[in-house]
């Protein structure tokens, strides 16, 4: 069982949501995205998103675009990200999930690139701009290496795409919750949770909720119907208001705890 | 035209919009239903002979087509070779070929209910004629441009505003056409329910990169019946400028099943082969960032960019070449050898500038500057039997100013 499948069980167990907090590789700097992803582990995180930075990430809004384009001005690249990881994974049991844009994967080779992600003890792959119809071979290399292959819906998504999509995906489904770019917002949108009820009618894939999703209140509602919470903007705009502090790490943490909080 | 159709079948992509391994849809899964829509609207539209119609009705009406298959006779006394002819997309309304593709596509907007289309732009161009259709329908109408691009087309920025439409000029990235499609698609994806997203090139996710060919292949079927009527044969040689490639692949693509017409595109060579200096994609040059196969904005086509597969910075001097991926249906005709791609430089393009405007008294935007030498160099090698076919895409008023300012500071 991957370690993902098996920290939903243990949630499901617990009757806890799961929380998953998302992070950009080398924002600020990569010594520090390592200090992240373990402090993020001990602050409760049930599993933890690391992004690839890309020069042209249109799914996003601008807290996570200004990430990317610090981390590219210090010239991380895909394989600094997976380095990064395996360093993290030496100390932290957490799941994690490769989260990126199409284009430096392919350019890294799909299978080439899926023994290195299985190497650097991530579990898991979300690529924001690759639908199932254009994942083929990738979606294999990745089973070929007990790799979850995570897929976005979207509240746009129809019913017959839901269930094509959830026969191809793993360890969990991550539902958008509104039409939008990432970044956010004050209420989580109604269209989520009926989403979620979509979902459920053809899969019993765990289901994480996310984009726009900041608060801890907005955390616990998220809870209320779904098994887990993904929150990226907030804790990276937190990150940049950081702007490298010393504690950046450890004040990240207590953010990530104050919002994680059941 | 059903014969037509069945004449170029060799180029059509297939259902999901691949030709061979290039095109498709890498996009957010937000945007899948919208594309299906789309696709499946222009799949009725383009079976449904009142939709030609009436778009035809509107290109003679208001746009001024067929426009005019020009013997440039100076031009070809100063090549002293092959019979250089200019079809004059200049003449079309707005200024360049991209009204063939905005009339189009705000009739399918129109049939789909959409009140509000947004649209990305370089030069301005596909701006304006965004604006000036949507203003034609009374329809509400949002463009995104580069700053860098804003400062480089104030002209066009005046005319899409005072045609009614917001100019929402984009920061981000290295702020030119790439960035300018970056936030637009952020836009649709933000605004999907009510919103057409008008691409003004032959490249993004299917539908886009077939759609825009067949509203652009009113070119190549015009200057395939012209050459024919003035010259009773077929043209040796066919030349456009390639940026996205929309003005290229409308004149080629009613050719490519006649396998004796050369059809050459022409990039935009810059002022260098490293990257960054150019916008040559299919570059072979070791350190160019060109010739590589990767994923941007919905399409897989080639796309220059770096050893970690970010996408490379561009530079050309003219805004609307300036762009990083070249659409699916050039690549795969690159790849399968029906079409030849060759650059020209930022020297070369201001060259031809002058030249056409001095020689025929017809000034050609800078993109379709590009075209001029190659052109030259080309006819020099044929006979005056021997007809060649210029796209002359679009003028040239747009870049005086800017032109101007480059000579001076030469």
């Amino acid at each position: 069982m991957s370690r993902i499948r098996e920290k939903f069980a243990e949630l499901k167990h617990a009757g806890d949501g799961g929380f998953i907090p998302f992070i950009t590789a080398g924002d600020p700097d990569l010594a520090t995205t390592e200090l992240l992803l373990i402090e993020l582990a001990t602050a409760g995180a049930d599993i933890i998103e690391l992004g690839v930075p890309f020069s042209d990430p249109v799914a996003d809004g601008e807290v996570i675009q200004r990430a990317s384009e610090r981390a590219l001005r210090n010239g991380v690249t895909l394989t600094h990200a997976l380095d990064c990881a395996a360093r993290a994974r030496g100390r932290i049991g957490t799941p994690m999930v490769l989260f990126s844009y199409f284009n430096p994967l392919l350019h890294f080779g799909e299978a080439r690139l899926a023994r290195a992600v299985k190497a650097a003890g991530i579990d898991g792959v979300l690529v924001t701009d690759l639908i199932p119809e254009e994942a083929e071979s990738w979606i294999e290399q990745l089973y070929q290496n007990d790799l979850d292959p995570i897929f976005l819906v979207a509240p746009t998504t129809s019913d017959e795409r839901l269930a094509h999509i959830a026969q191809r995906a793993r360890g969990f489904i991550y539902a958008i919750s509104r039409t939008g770019v990432t970044g956010q917002r004050d209420a989580v949108a109604r269209d989520a949770e009926e989403l979620v009820r979509r979902i459920r009618a053809v899969s019993d894939l765990p289901i994480a909720v996310g984009f726009g999703i900041s608060t801890s209140e907005q955390v616990k509602e998220v809870w209320r119907f779904a098994d887990a919470a993904v929150i990226g903007s907030a804790i990276v705009s937190e990150i940049e208001k950081l702007n490298s502090a010393a504690d950046l790490a450890s004040r990240i943490g207590d953010f990530t705890r104050s919002l994680s909080t059941r | 035209m059903e014969k037509q159709r069945s004449i170029i079948s060799r180029s059509e992509p297939d259902e999901h919009g691949h030709w061979g391994r290039f095109g498709g849809r890498y996009v957010p899964e937000t945007l899948v239903a919208p594309l299906d829509e789309l696709t499946r609207e222009f799949t009725r539209a383009r079976r449904d002979a009142r939709f030609w119609n009436e778009l035809e009705h509107l290109h003679r009406q208001y746009c001024g087509r067929p426009t005019p298959l020009y013997h440039a006779q100076r031009l070809s006394a100063h090549a002293r070779g092959a019979t250089i002819f200019l079809k004059r997309e200049d003449l079309a309304h707005t200024g360049s070929h991209k009204i063939n593709n905005a009339v189009g596509q705000v009739l399918l907007a129109r049939r789909m209910g959409k009140q509000r289309v947004i649209a990305e732009t370089g030069a301005g161009q596909h701006g304006v004629a965004t604006a000036t259709v949507c203003a034609l329908f009374g329809l509400q109408c949002v463009i995104y441009m580069g700053a860098e691009d804003v400062r480089r087309q104030e002209l066009n920025v005046f005319r899409m505003r005072l045609l009614g439409a917001e100019v929402v000029t984009v920061n981000s990235g290295t702020r030119t056409l790439k960035d300018a499609i970056n936030e637009a698609l952020r836009a649709w994806v933000t605004n999907v329910h009510d919103t057409y997203y008008l691409l003004g090139s032959a490249l993004g996710p299917h539908p886009y990169p077939l759609m825009v060919r067949e509203f652009q292949s009113v070119i190549g079927r015009e200057a395939r019946q012209q050459i024919l009527s003035q010259t009773r044969r077929l043209p040796h040689t066919l030349l456009a400028c390639v940026g996205g490639g929309s003005n290229a692949i409308g004149l080629f693509h009613p050719f490519i099943a006649d396998e004796q017409v050369r059809l050459l595109g022409v990039e935009a060579g810059g002022r260098g082969d490293a990257m960054g200096e150019h916008a040559v994609r299919f570059h072979t040059g070791a350190a160019s960032g060109g010739g590589r196969i990767g994923v941007l904005h919905g399409t897989m086509s080639y796309v220059l960019q770096d050893a970690n597969g970010q996408i490379a910075n561009t530079h050309s001097v003219s805004a609307g070449l300036d762009y990083a991926a070249v659409g699916p249906e050039h690549a795969f005709l690159h790849d399968n050898g029906r079409a030849e791609y060759i650059f020209a430089s930022d020297a070369d393009a201001l060259e031809g500038f002058r030249l056409c405007t001095q020689l025929e008294g017809i000034t050609p935007a800078l993109e379709t500057s590009h075209v001029v030498i190659p052109a030259i160099r080309i006819a020099q090698q044929l006979s005056p039997d021997d007809s060649i076919i210029v796209n002359l895409s679009g003028r040239g008023d747009k870049d005086a100013q800017l032109v101007a300012q480059l000579l001076r500071d030469c």
